[in-house]
């Protein structure tokens, strides 16, 4: 089991972002959330990955409890790859540099390691001609592919995937949505929150439905799309589809 | 009419020659003083931003004291105050003063360079398992400094010309140099006026280099936020 979250409860000040939120993830599974914006899907990515805190419950990676001391925090970083809506590359380095950098001075990895790994996985992404070009020259698909690269670098135990495609041209979408589908048929454990439903369908093996901080329905894509057994995520799919 | 402009261009050559050996003090003091204000002003501005508020509270009181004191006052502080148990002498005491004087001032530009910084950066460090520090060192500092150039240039241009007050100290610098001048020879408005020329030759280099340093580190597709 790679992801174990029990009861998890994240609130910023008044608002109960996270609400009692328990799943798991098995090696290899891909697992999507959908729900409404404002539901909490970025929140708990977040908390996976430490990067906002949590109130209680419990979060399991990779057999490492996430606590708030800063060496196990450190850790848990490390084996979780995160993906954002807004790319955050880093503006100043090259495409190369971006997804060099944290290889060399987290994995302490060589230059040469490092620029191996750069070039296989620009390589998959499809940019091997962009790999001395700086953010700023690439389009948003292009950014978000290159930060697909820069995460997969660090060899994550598993991939965390914030509404990637939110922030892009609708022409983009699909060149980033077939990185995603390639990593799928590598058995990359990835955890996805998307509204493109399409292709939550396509990849998912589960399929969590969150609204207000709670898991309302989960199971196999077949299952919630088609026959959802709560009126709530009928009500959802009925609006986005 | 002729011989009034010859014999002025004689003056004023005269009293150049007397100054130029004193540009190099001028120069000496605000290249080594700016150094230590940046080496100092970056620390702070660091400290300032720290979660552990002991260290951003001490920042804060020294950025507040130290703006707050004129560096007229500072410099005779460490010349005649400090330099009494320190043994400094007016070279060190002047550099010292006008370091410590600017790196208040640089440490909020600092400061401000890193807050101008998008949290996304911040959070994509993270998320790679960068610590606190490695984010600062290799994301947040390079492109911080990046939009501080200008202000930090403006800063060093100040510096510059507040190094005069160093002469009140007895460093020969360019203003002291003048001031013997003209205790030797009473001709004020030539004097002033050359010392002020060389000044201004001084910082309209600089303003020019600054462009320069502009343009050499606007990366290419630099300052576009999304990324």
């Amino acid at each position: 089991m790679i992801i174990k979250v029990k009861d998890l409860v994240c609130r910023f000040g008044d608002v109960q972002a996270l609400d009692g939120i328990s799943f798991e993830i098995e090696k290899g599974e891909v697992v999507v959330i959908i729900g409404p914006s404002g539901s909490g899907k970025s929140t708990l990515l977040r908390c996976l990955n430490a990067i906002d805190s949590f109130d209680s419950g419990k979060v399991i990676i990779g057999g490492t409890k996430v606590e708030k001391s800063h060496k196990n925090v450190h850790k848990i970083r490390l084996e979780v790859g995160m993906v954002f809506q807004q790319f955050n590359l880093f503006p100043h380095l090259t495409v190369i540099e971006n997804i060099m950098l944290a290889q060399r001075i987290v994995r302490k990895r060589s230059a040469e390691i490092s620029r191996r790994k750069g070039v296989e996985l620009l390589g998959l992404v499809d940019l091997s001609d962009k790999i001395d070009a700086y953010p700023a020259q690439l389009s948003g698909g292009q950014k978000q592919r290159v930060a697909i690269a820069r995460a997969m670098a660090m060899d994550p135990m598993i991939m965390l995937f914030d509404e990637v495609t939110s922030a892009l041209d609708p022409e983009m979408v699909g060149e980033v949505l077939e990185v995603i589908n390639k990593l799928v048929d590598q058995g990359k454990t990835m955890l996805i929150a998307t509204h493109v439903i399409g292709f939550a369908r396509e990849v998912a093996d589960r399929v969590i439905f969150i609204e207000n901080g709670r898991i309302i329905e989960e199971g196999p894509p077949e299952v919630i799309f088609d026959n959802p057994r709560q009126l709530r995520t009928k009500d959802f799919l009925s609006k986005v589809l | 009419m002729l011989d009034w402009l010859a014999e002025q261009i004689i003056l004023h050559w005269d009293i150049l020659k007397y100054l130029i050996p004193a540009i190099p003090v001028t120069v000496l003091i605000t290249v080594c003083s700016f150094s230590l204000a940046m080496i100092l002003g970056l620390i702070i501005g660091v400290m300032r931003i720290s979660r552990i508020k002991l260290i951003s509270n001490f920042a804060s009181i020294y950025i507040n004291v130290i703006r707050g004191i004129p560096l007229l006052v500072q410099i005779f502080f460490i010349y005649f105050g400090l330099g009494k148990f320190l043994n400094l002498d007016r070279l060190a005491a002047g550099i010292l003063a006008v370091g410590i004087c600017y790196s208040a001032y640089l440490a909020e530009i600092f400061r401000s360079g890193i807050d101008a910084i998008a949290r996304g950066q911040h959070e994509a460090a993270k998320a790679l398992g960068m610590t606190r520090f490695q984010t600062l060192r290799y994301v947040i500092i390079p492109q911080s400094l990046r939009i501080v150039i200008p202000p930090i240039a403006n800063e060093f241009i100040a510096s510059l010309k507040d190094s005069s007050l160093v002469s009140i100290i007895g460093m020969r610098e360019i203003t002291r140099a003048g001031r013997e001048y003209y205790s030797q020879y009473f001709v004020d408005f030539q004097t002033w006026m050359m010392v002020a020329l060389i000044y201004l030759a001084m910082t309209l280099t600089l303003s020019k280099v600054v462009k320069y340093l502009e343009r050499l580190y606007a990366v290419k597709g630099f300052g576009s936020r999304a990324t």
